[in-house]
């Protein structure tokens, strides 16, 4: 009953004519960067956030979730145009969706996606609204030491699946931190790591940060090469993007799974799109009868990981708003904007601002809806904007970063540092290191500190306390556990197959 | 020796963040560690700059010890067309002091175009302007929001 109430209260909210315009905004910017190669949502989102400021927090994030899983339907059309992801989710559909545009059946590769996408993005909000409020209602009982648990959880599960080096891994989440302990230490009033500086005495703003190392270095590293990828014919006219009977009939088991695994996969904290739409492909694979005919272009390949990575969305939202913890880049990002905008993610969260979180869930039916109509008639537009030269698509996305940061804090040294995280992130990429985990330890590092200092504050110094309370030593022994899992061959040799694919 | 590059990029990488292991710990060593009240400001600055030095020295061992190295071998060609666009871009912001965002940003897409994509001077000049322009007005004049401004006094 309180989940049907929240909801026609959220409907309330989202239905209001100011959230249905930033939710058409989000969703249509979200397909636009989707289409876009190099330009992802959490680059776009940290872009964009400076400008939310000024909104009202409902239609902020009401639009920046709009952008999250739009990006994932807009994903597909470059997969199965150019053989390019438009973002790292839609990898696996340029495998049989491009094979398929090949054969001539682009049309129906668009439509099976756009169609996979509505259904599994829509199980994914129902996911979402039925898990969320009896999750945060049990994180109640949460206190310090659980929270520092759950955190170091969280960052051992991100470190473990990011990145093909868990060392390499874990230097980026520990370089995070240091970045979050940058500025003056609440507790103590002293300065840290401030290198005499008086404008890093507040902190390095988390915006510089986000949009140096995703925007800039995506930008920086797009940008090393010259040429542009031949885009493929669209089908013009509704009728030829609709998939047959046949192909729905062929994908019934393709909707479910997709729908399945990537709303659990997006619960766990580093699971993310990606690996939702993989291990959607290899169970559709595993389990078809034409498994010996997937990568020439079937339909249901096309399906499942579409599926799969927009039920991911509202999994992912589960840790994030209940316990504040996010599980990749982009909700790290979504955490630092709730926060900016003056809200505390976590299991009050729900109880104190119901209007914001039923809001949220109602915009994404809406927005799902949205999606669909704008998808399957307007690919054929969407798919004009890969014809934008990159000459003039990466000023644009420099100037709308720099505008980003300097209207956040009107200071030419943000724009300096701006600079230093740019030329950063496009190191990492280039030396492998993951972006998530410094992102993850940056957004979770001060919490984590605070968490871990109240404890012993409570514990009066004694470490016990971490490991003497059921739920936290559950969690920091699965945190270990999962750190040690590269030592151990045949595991590890599991995840760096599941990277490497 | 492209694979050769790569892994001295992890060599120096390693020895980069094992300096700023060090950095971070002979810092937190200054700060109070625990006080009646409970940890001080150096307690985690102390503990995570102890993993990232133990973390950094791993990875240079395991470079010393010729371990696996993954990604793709290092193209020099495209890594120098990167920071061009990263020094140029360094360049036009430091220039907003003196020209302000509009000047500096049409010099910054000017040199995209015309440099870095060998498009004609005309296009390039043209796309400059544009976009130069188009910030200006959708920012500054439509949305309200102040752009860094120059000597020139916008």
């Amino acid at each position: 009953m309180d989940i049907l109430s929240g909801l026609l209260n959220g409907f309330a909210v989202a239905l209001a004519p100011a959230n249905l315009l930033w939710c058409f905004v989000g969703v249509f910017l979200g397909t636009v960067v989707g289409v876009l190669p190099g330009l992802g949502p959490p680059a776009t989102i940290a872009m964009l956030l400076p400008l939310t400021f000024s909104m009202n927090p409902a239609g902020a994030i009401i639009m920046l979730a709009g952008i999250y899983y739009g990006a994932k339907y807009g994903g597909s059309t470059t997969s199965i145009l150019m053989n390019v992801p438009g973002e790292s989710a839609s990898v696996v559909t340029c495998i049989d969706g491009y094979q398929m545009a090949r054969k001539g059946r682009a049309g129906a590769a668009l439509g099976i996606a756009a169609i996979a996408s509505f259904v599994a993005g829509t199980v994914g909000v129902l996911g979402l609204m039925l898990v969320a409020p009896p999750l945060a209602k049990f994180a109640l009982s949460f206190s310090s030491p659980e929270y520092f648990a759950l955190m170091s959880l969280g960052l051992a599960l991100v470190v473990l699946l990011a990145g093909r080096s868990i060392v390499k891994a874990l230097l980026a989440a520990l370089f995070g931190l240091w970045i979050a302990s940058i500025g003056t230490d609440l507790f103590s009033t002293n300065s840290r790591f401030t290198f005499g500086r008086m404008e890093l005495l507040s902190g390095i703003d988390f915006i510089v940060v986000a949009i140096g190392v995703f925007a800039l270095g995506e930008v920086l590293g797009n940008m090393e090469a010259r040429e542009e990828t031949q885009l493929l014919e669209v089908p013009k006219g509704l009728r030829n993007l609709l998939p047959t009977w046949q192909d729905l009939k062929d994908c019934r088991f393709a909707f479910a799974n997709g729908s399945v695994i990537g709303f659990l996969v997006g619960t766990l904290p580093g699971g993310g799109s990606t690996i939702a739409s993989f291990l959607s492909y290899g169970l559709e694979k595993a389990v078809s009868r034409r498994r010996d005919q997937f990568g020439t272009g079937v339909i249901e390949g096309v399906a499942a990981p579409e599926g799969a990575n927009n039920s991911e969305t509202g999994g992912a939202l589960v840790p994030l708003l209940t316990l504040g913890i996010p599980g990749s880049g982009t909700t790290a990002i979504l955490l630092a904007a709730l926060v900016l905008w003056g809200f505390k993610p976590g299991p009050l969260f729900i109880p104190e601002h119901p209007d914001l979180f039923w809001g949220l869930v109602a915009s994404m039916y809406i927005g799902n809806v949205m999606l669909l109509v704008l998808n399957l008639p307007l690919v054929p537009l969407f798919a004009q904007v890969l014809r934008m030269p990159v000459y003039l698509l990466y000023p644009l996305i420099l100037g709308v970063s720099l505008v980003g940061v300097y209207s956040a804090s009107g200071s030419l040294f943000d724009l300096g540092l701006l600079m230093v995280f740019g030329l950063l992130g496009y190191l990492m990429r280039k030396l492998d290191y993951p972006a998530a985990p410094l992102i993850l330890g940056l957004a979770l590092g001060s919490g984590m500190e605070r968490a871990l200092r109240q404890s012993l504050m409570m514990s009066q110094g004694e470490l016990s306390i971490l490991v003497s309370r059921p739920i936290s030593a559950v969690m920091l022994s699965l945190a270990v556990v999962i750190l040690l899992i590269p030592l151990f061959g045949k595991l590890n040799a599991w995840r760096l197959r599941a990277l490497e694919s | 020796m492209e694979d050769g590059t790569r892994k001295s990029g992890d060599l120096w990488s390693g020895i980069a963040l094992a300096a700023l292991g060090v950095y971070i710990i002979v810092q937190a060593w200054q700060w109070e560690y625990s006080s009646p009240e409970g940890p001080g400001p150096g307690f985690f600055p102390l503990w995570y700059g102890i993993g990232m030095l133990a973390l950094a020295a791993l990875l240079v061992v395991s470079h010393l010890r010729g371990a696996a190295v993954y990604g793709k071998p290092a193209d020099w060609k495209r890594i120098a067309r990167a920071l061009s666009a990263w020094l140029a871009l360094a360049v036009s912001v430091a220039l907003f002091k003196i020209l302000g965002f509009v000047a500096s940003f049409a010099l910054l897409t000017y040199f995209i175009v015309a440099v870095m994509y060998r498009r004609p001077v005309r296009t390039a000049a043209i796309s400059a302007f544009a976009t130069a322009a188009g910030f200006y007005l959708v920012f500054e004049l439509a949305l309200g929001m102040s752009l860094p401004s120059g000597m020139l006094g916008f």
